[in-house]
């Protein structure tokens, strides 16, 4: 059985056709050419095809393609604007939170989503938010130092910000 | 993946007259259907997808001072929604003790419930399976049985049921509403998972094509929400299956138990419910011997089918544990590390 599917995807309108059996990681990575999201396990196991479904984190693998249907998905393909990286992005690269790079994606995906709900998590939070992740080479240890580094700067980004427009309207 | 058909229907009703033949399945969150499907455990030749029905996604109030929850609530919006969180702590904690952060946003309550046993043979097609295919035997005997039952089994299968947030809703009498080309019904929790008896592919009451549209907790089951926990060992500190698991719920009046729950998880085809211990622990002073004496009272009956003697002291501790932490009292935020063994109890030897 084949479907017609409309859905939105990283904001931009999308239609595909797929089969039934497709799940929503086939059809991004063999049909639109998103191969960001990878396949560790196709078992719900490993977080590496995690995505956006109207947002909440969820694993594409685990979702027929055909349950899009008029849904925002959001992909690690969506996550910088244009050439700017994310702030997680930039941090993975400066700290070094990665090696053969397979679960980064993954890991983007589920610690931006961690970071909207919860901008101030402790360590356990972060590692307990990730678990459903899995990284074969790093050893999680710069991985979860990166997201704190990164809710951290981003807390201190706010701040400064925040600093500003307050001190912009006194002198207003 | 065996070929299928998908259909989206609009309402509850036409759900149920399009999954009413054999063979058709209920897909809701997907996160044990669509798995059990890749390996080929199960093969449903029609996919009714109920994710999208409208009204199942509500928690409400009911006028005698219950609540019902809808079949498509997500797993983790129900552990997050601070009031169910307060009012039923060791609920939130089991839910949040399962998976992880994605498959509980996709995971619904009706799913939780009629998830499959992660029994390894019970995915696999090539393995004799009664459970999977009727009459095939048990391949899992003489098996790594870890995740083996040690209550209720028999000869036909001793797999268990995995679900962490199914174990305190037997402790707090929950009610499942079903609807079916029938009408609807309200089946009590403790009758809704079956034992595997000489059926053991009957695993709860449901017949084909019938719906879980709510669980209801009944008024009653607030009263236990200063001293209720759920505690669970696993091989991994996180995301893991529930090796043993229990849930403790006691209500206090005058320094003595005025009434206690139980239920234990891992153990058996169902969730397991301890009525006996919570007899035992009625009326009682709270503390070390009761709970031990209400430990042992509930695995009184426990057996080991292969090499797991050792989860009937494991679910005996659990138990214990689990009734010390309530008593110690609901903490007032569902702890970082849910359901942990690894938290220190007050009160309790670190290898008691
Ligand atoms: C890697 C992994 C780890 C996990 N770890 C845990 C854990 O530690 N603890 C835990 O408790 N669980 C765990 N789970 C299981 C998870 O909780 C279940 O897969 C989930 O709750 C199922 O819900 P769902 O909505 O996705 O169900 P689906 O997969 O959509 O459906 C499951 C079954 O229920 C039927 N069904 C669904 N809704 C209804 C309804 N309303 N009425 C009648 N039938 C219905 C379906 O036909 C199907 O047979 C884990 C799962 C995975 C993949
Ligand atoms: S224990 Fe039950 S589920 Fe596992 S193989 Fe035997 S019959 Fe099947
Ligand atoms: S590929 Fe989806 S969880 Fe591993
Ligand atoms: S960097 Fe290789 S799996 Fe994580």
């Amino acid at each position: 059985m084949t479907v017609t599917v409309t859905t939105t995807i990283n904001g931009d309108a999308e239609e595909f056709v797929c089969e039934a059996d497709e799940t929503l990681l086939d059809v991004l990575r063999d049909h639109l050419g998103l191969t960001g999201s990878k396949e560790g396990c196709a078992t719900g196991d490993c977080g590496a095809c995690s995505v956006m479904l109207d947002g909440r984190l969820v694993c594409s693998c685990l979702v027929l393609a055909a349950e899009a249907e008029g849904r925002q998905v959001e992909t690690i393909e969506g996550m910088a604007r244009g050439r700017e990286l994310h702030p997680l992005q930039q941090k993975f690269l400066d700290a070094a939170a990665l090696q053969c790079g397979i679960c980064t994606p993954g890991f983007l995906v589920a610690a931006k989503a961690l970071l909207e709900r919860n901008p101030d998590p402790s360590e356990t939070e972060v590692r307990y938010w990730l678990a459903g992740n899995l990284c074969r080479c790093t050893g999680y240890d710069k991985i979860v130092r990166a997201v704190l580094e990164t809710a951290a700067d981003m807390k201190s980004a706010d701040m400064k910000s925040a600093g500003m427009k307050s001190a912009g309207m006194r002198s207003a | 993946m065996k070929r299928f058909d998908y259909v989206r229907p609009a309402t509850v009703a036409e759900a149920v007259a399009a999954a009413a033949e054999p063979g058709a399945a209920y897909l809701a969150g997907g996160t044990n259907l669509l798995d059990l499907m890749k390996s080929g455990a199960a093969a449903p030749g029609r996919l009714v997808d109920v994710s999208r029905l409208p009204g199942l996604d509500r928690i409400e109030e009911l006028p005698d001072g219950g609540l019902r929850i809808g079949a498509l609530v997500r797993n983790a919006d129900l552990a997050h929604d601070s009031d169910f969180a307060r009012r039923f702590p060791a609920i939130a904690e089991a839910l949040l003790s399962g998976a992880s952060a994605q498959l509980r946003n996709a995971a619904t309550v009706g799913g939780n419930l009629l998830q499959r046993t992660r029994c390894a043979w019970f995915a696999d097609p090539a393995s004799a399976c009664n459970r999977r295919a009727p009459g095939s035997g048990c391949d899992a005997r003489g098996g790594d049985s870890r995740q083996q039952a040690v209550l209720g089994w028999n000869e036909a299968c001793v797999a268990t049921h995995p679900s962490d947030f199914c174990v305190p809703l037997a402790a707090l009498d929950a009610v499942v509403e079903i609807e079916g080309r029938a009408g609807r019904r309200a089946v009590a929790f403790e009758d809704f998972h079956r034992l595997p008896g000489q059926t053991p592919e009957r695993e709860t009451t449901l017949a084909q094509g019938e719906l879980v549209v709510a669980l209801r907790l009944p008024a009653g089951a607030e009263a236990f929400s200063a001293n209720a926990r759920y505690l669970k060992v696993r091989e991994r500190t996180s995301f893991a299956f529930a090796v043993v698991s229990a849930a403790a719920a006691l209500r206090l009046e005058g320094g003595r138990i005025a009434e206690a729950r139980l239920a234990l998880g891992g153990v058996a085809a169902k969730p397991w419910r301890c009525p006996e211990a919570e007899a035992l622990l009625a009326g009682r002073p709270p503390g070390p011997e009761a709970f031990r004496q209400a430990a042992e009272a509930a695995l009184a009956e426990a057996r080991a089918p292969g090499d797991n003697a050792f989860k009937i002291e494991l679910a005996r501790r659990t138990a214990a544990r689990a009734l010390t932490l309530a008593l110690a009292g609901t903490p007032a935020r569902v702890p970082a590390l849910p359901a942990s063994p690894f938290a220190p109890v007050p009160g309790a030897l670190v290898h008691a």
